[in-house]
């Protein structure tokens, strides 16, 4: 598949921060690419570098402590890396948006609901007051709040959890994006609630064809969501491969070790919960051999010196083992 | 509650857990940050070695000889300070001064501190009718202006009060008389900041958990509450002796304070009073002393206050 | 033949009163945080409550221990009534029933080091009579909780969240209690390290002979850890039943659109799966929803169910439900 045919393209980024503690390498050279209208889920748990990638994509990470190393972030053929704040300006919030998981937090408690939907539209297209006015409450009711209407005057905290994260995704998809980046949004949800909002970004999909990248450390939401997956690691990508590959054969051994711990609610219980023991590597020292070795229990000699490069073990499924996890034998 | 740190962005927070640093490092190290901090201590210690050191060399007899042949000499030689309107040295009652100066600062404090937790964490921790109560008290009181309740009180309690002897010296009953005043006048701003303390630490879930252990009361308050809560208390202490030294300097000057013959910086300026032109000598000294003691105070107390500020984690 | 319940509820009922008024504060409304609770809990069992924001589960477990007062309802805990306890029977019961938090964080005091903190119980219940005696129970509990015994003097920030959590399990353990009220004691931790606590709490609970009570959201380790799951909404409790009747055969409507909502791990079955989605948000626990709570947002509401309030009813052998249109 030739780059061009790619939304997004991230080719190996490396992002650190330089902190009175030490530098701490959040990023350490992760490539993957995201195809038009495609879904593609990012998993991991706390201190992956999975938000920090994301940020990195928009250039949102703090310059001061925070650089963005090396790398290219190519979206529609375009470094982003290498635009100027101005044009990086346009196109956050018009072709790539983004998400988070408390939207408490980000979105504005002192400005109406309608005030920050006409916000976004007017910064981004040619709508006169009027016309926003009318857009926003019609994206209120797209996203499912009632009386959307009556509510453009309310503020944020005059809304439920699960509302405030519809008006979250409307603000985001007001401008019809290319792409659209969610930080853990349904982490805070309630699993009813959760359902709903993953139902509504479905049909949202279909609707707008938009691509999604979906950060989230909860493996049932990728199953239930994603075309592809990729799982992270300590600033690393170790597993890349489709939904259904990943969930029948992982070929990494974090990958595997954190399905065996998930306990199941369509299952009659089989045995203890399978652990990882220790626990994830600090960021402050620079990465040599396999991040993972410490924990791994297929770990051999070579894992400890080099770390292993991404590659493809299977069609289109990738991943940074020098391991076969199904036989516990070094790969020739 | 997740380290915040001024220097990594929230979003990465959760994912880097930062190596552990015993609080008392990073407290000092933000408190050595503070430059003015620093000075604050350094002068303050000069301060208290002049006061109390002085008296190794100068017997307070001295200080206290009268001398109505020098009286008002310029500063010489022999009395780098001068002599007052009865031919004392004033460097010797400088440092003689300033030892009550400061004992009034520091056990008016204490009795203002003592006050202040006792009230607000009564008033804080059970809430309702009590601290209802506590509090229309304690705002009554603030309302009241500091001064005026210290001259009324010094006024009627001060005039029959004996001496007495102390760590050798003889003191004035007054002294003590000032000093329970001052303290009894300045606890409402204490109380008011442990009260607020006091109703935002309670809702913590290690206090629920200690109740679930069954820990008695008065345990919770004082072994649980109150050590989260220290930092708040030592800027306000801090700050108190600098409050108290500079209140009893008020009415000393008034006239109702400390009574003669012991020496306060304060009342050493009642003296100088009808000389402010003639003799500068009478009140310069002790009132840069004054001045000096209570800015190093406040440098202090805002070192204190940032190295204390449990929100700030970083070194 | 079933031995007495260890912990016996009966008619529990919570309400925090909402009040108005500067001066005088008038009392306006309530807050039904939890309505006419009935269960019991068996020795050694462990009994999950789940629900959603809201569903009243912390404030049960809360009032179950007496750390909130009741406002009406008993509770007895291996024979001792909580609501009437004062002084040294309440001493016994906090002795015999202890607490795990959720938040790692918030839970331990960080101006203690850990040994003050999982000792404290030792001191109030005068369990051990010397300093010394005390300082080997903590480290054998500490041990028995996974964490190295040479950190009894370290300070609860220099340990990562999992960390904390045993902690406070080894705090909650050091009076050798028969019960222990787990409040969602995993939400807040990573998913492996999720595993690693679950496992430490069964270990325990077959070494010490403990009960639990397992309050938590997450429905899929519920499944893996209780033997009876309860069903909490809006303050009342919708069904009880032992784990594997109720996550293949839920009766209750809430019930059935709770575990079709989560998540599986499974593509083809995720996927594959007939939901129910429910509409709207959870309403307010101030003015709850008149007879059956859930009919507002239930897909087989009929109009009975909103006039009069669903009996508790055994409508199989352990399967409790409240619902009209459950037969």
């Amino acid at each position: 598949m030739s780059v061009n045919q790619h939304l997004l393209n991230v080719i190996d980024l490396k992002t650190r921060f330089y902190t009175p503690e030490g530098t701490v390498y959040a990023v350490n050279g992760v490539s993957f690419n995201v195809a038009h209208g495609e879904t593609l889920a990012v998993v991991g748990e706390s201190g992956c570098g999975k938000s920090v990638t994301m940020m990195s994509i928009l250039r949102l990470i703090p310059t001061p402590p925070g650089k963005i190393v090396s790398g290219q972030v190519l979206f529609n053929n375009e470094d982003l890396l290498k635009l100027s704040e101005e044009k990086m300006e346009h196109v956050r919030g018009k072709e790539i948006a983004m998400i988070f998981q408390d939207p408490m937090t980000s979105l504005n408690p002192v400005l109406s609901v309608g005030r920050q939907l006409t916000e976004t539209l007017r910064t981004h297209t040619h709508m006169d007051a009027a016309q926003a006015r009318t857009r926003a409450a019609e994206l209120l009711q797209w996203v499912g709040i009632p009386q959307a209407g009556n509510r453009l005057g309310d503020f944020p905290h005059q809304f439920s959890g699960g509302m405030r994260q519809r008006v979250m995704i409307a603000i985001a998809l007001a401008c019809t994006p290319d792409l659209l980046i969610a930080d853990e949004p349904t982490t805070a949800l309630d699993v009813t609630i959760q359902a709903q909002i993953i139902d509504l970004v479905k049909h949202l999909k279909q609707e707008m064809g938009m691509a999604i990248i979906w950060i989230t450390h909860d493996l049932g939401v990728v199953a239930g969501m994603a075309d592809r997956v990729i799982v992270m690691y300590a600033g690393f990508i170790v597993e890349q491969a489709d939904v259904y590959a990943l969930f029948d054969g992982a070929l990494h051994p974090y990958t595997l070790a954190l399905m065996e711990a998930l306990p199941r609610a369509d299952r009659r219980r089989a045995q203890k919960l399978k652990t990882i023991r220790g626990a994830p590597p600090s960021l402050l020292m620079e990465p040599r051999g396999c991040p993972f070795a410490p924990r791994c229990e297929f770990v051999h000699e070579r894992c400890i010196q080099e770390n292993p490069t991404l590659l493809e073990q299977a069609p289109r499924h990738l991943a940074a083992c020098w391991v076969n996890v199904l036989t516990g034998e070094l790969r020739p | 509650m997740n380290p915040s740190s001024n220097t990594i962005p929230q979003f990465i927070v959760e994912e880097v857990e930062p190596p552990p640093l015993p609080l008392s490092q990073l407290t000092w190290r933000r408190f050595v940050r503070h430059k003015m901090a620093i000075f604050g201590l350094i002068v303050l210690s000069m301060l208290v070695f002049y006061s109390f050191g002085g008296g190794f060399f100068v017997s307070e007899a001295y200080a206290n000889k009268t001398n109505t042949s020098l009286r008002l000499d310029a500063p010489v030689a022999a009395h780098p300070f001068g002599t007052d309107t009865v031919g004392r040295d004033i460097l010797a009652r400088t440092m003689y001064g300033g030892q009550i100066s400061i004992l009034i600062g520091l056990t008016a404090a204490s009795v203002e501190v003592l006050l202040g937790i006792l009230i607000g964490a009564i008033a804080g921790y059970y809430g309702g009718w009590i601290d209802n109560i506590l509090m229309r008290f304690t705002e009554a009181m603030l309302n009241i202006p500091q001064i005026l309740l210290l001259i009324i009180m010094a006024k009627f309690f001060s005039s029959n009060v004996p001496n007495i002897q102390l760590l050798g010296r003889t003191y004035s009953g007054s002294v003590v008389v000032i000093i329970l005043i001052i303290g009894l006048t300045s606890w409402p701003y204490l109380a008011r900041i442990v009260r607020a303390e006091f109703l935002s630490i309670k809702e913590r879930e290690f206090i629920l958990a200690a109740r679930a252990t069954g820990t008695p009361t008065w345990e919770i308050i004082f072994k649980h509450i109150l050590p989260n809560c220290i930092a708040p208390i030592v800027v306000s202490a801090t700050l108190g002796v600098a409050n108290a030294i500079s209140l009893e300097a008020y009415i000393s000057f008034l006239g109702m304070g400390v009574r003669a013959p012991t020496a306060t910086w304060g009342n050493m300026l009642e003296g100088a009073y009808n000389y402010i032109e003639t003799a500068y000598w009478l009140w310069f000294f002790p009132g840069i002393l004054i001045v000096l003691i209570v800015l190093s105070i406040n440098f202090l107390g805002d070192g204190l206050r940032d190295a204390l500020d449990p929100r700030s984690r970083t070194a | 033949m079933t031995d007495a319940p260890l912990v016996r509820v009966e008619h529990l009922s919570k309400h925090f009163p909402v009040t108005r008024g500067i001066l005088i504060q008038r009392v306006t409304g309530a807050v039904r945080a939890v309505d006419d609770l009935s269960f019991t809990i068996q020795k050694g069992e462990t009994l999950g409550m789940v629900g959603e924001s809201g569903c009243g589960k912390t404030t049960a477990g809360r009032t179950l221990l007496g750390l909130y007062p009741a406002t009406t309802g008993k509770v007895t805990i291996d024979g001792h009534c909580v609501q009437q306890a004062k002084g040294k029977e309440m001493l016994t019961i906090r002795r015999k029933a202890q607490m795990i938090f959720q938040d790692p964080y918030a839970s331990l005091n960080p101006r203690w080091t850990v040994g003050s903190i999982i000792s404290e119980p030792l001191r109030v219940h005068h369990l051990l009579a010397t300093a010394a005696e005390r300082a080997a129970r903590v480290q054998e509990l500490l041990e028995m909780v996974g964490l190295n015994a040479r950190h009894i003097n370290r300070f609860p920030h220099e340990f990562s969240g999992g960390q904390r959590q045993r902690i406070g399990i080894a705090r909650a353990i050091a009076t050798q209690p028969a019960f222990i009220v787990c409040d969602e004691p995993i939400s807040a931790l990573d998913v492996s390290i999720q595993a690693q606590v679950v496992n430490l709490l069964e270990e325990l609970q077959d070494r010490l002979g403990l009960t639990y009570l397992f309050i938590a959201h997450d429905l899929s380790m519920v499944r893996h850890i209780c033997d009876r799951v309860a069903v909490m909404y809006l303050g009342v409790m919708a069904e009880l039943a032992t784990r594997d009747d109720l996550y293949e055969n839920p009766l209750h409507p809430y019930t059935q659109a709770l575990l079709s909502a989560v998540p599986i791990p499974d593509p083809t079955r995720d996927r594959a799966r007939q939901r129910v989605i429910l509409t709207g948000d959870v309403p307010s626990p101030i003015n709850p929803p008149s007879g059956c709570r859930f009919h507002p947002r239930c897909p087989i509401a009929k109009p009975h169910c909103a006039q009069s309030v669903p009996a508790w009813r055994e409508v199989a052998a352990s399967h409790w439900v409240a619902c009209h249109e459950v037969k």
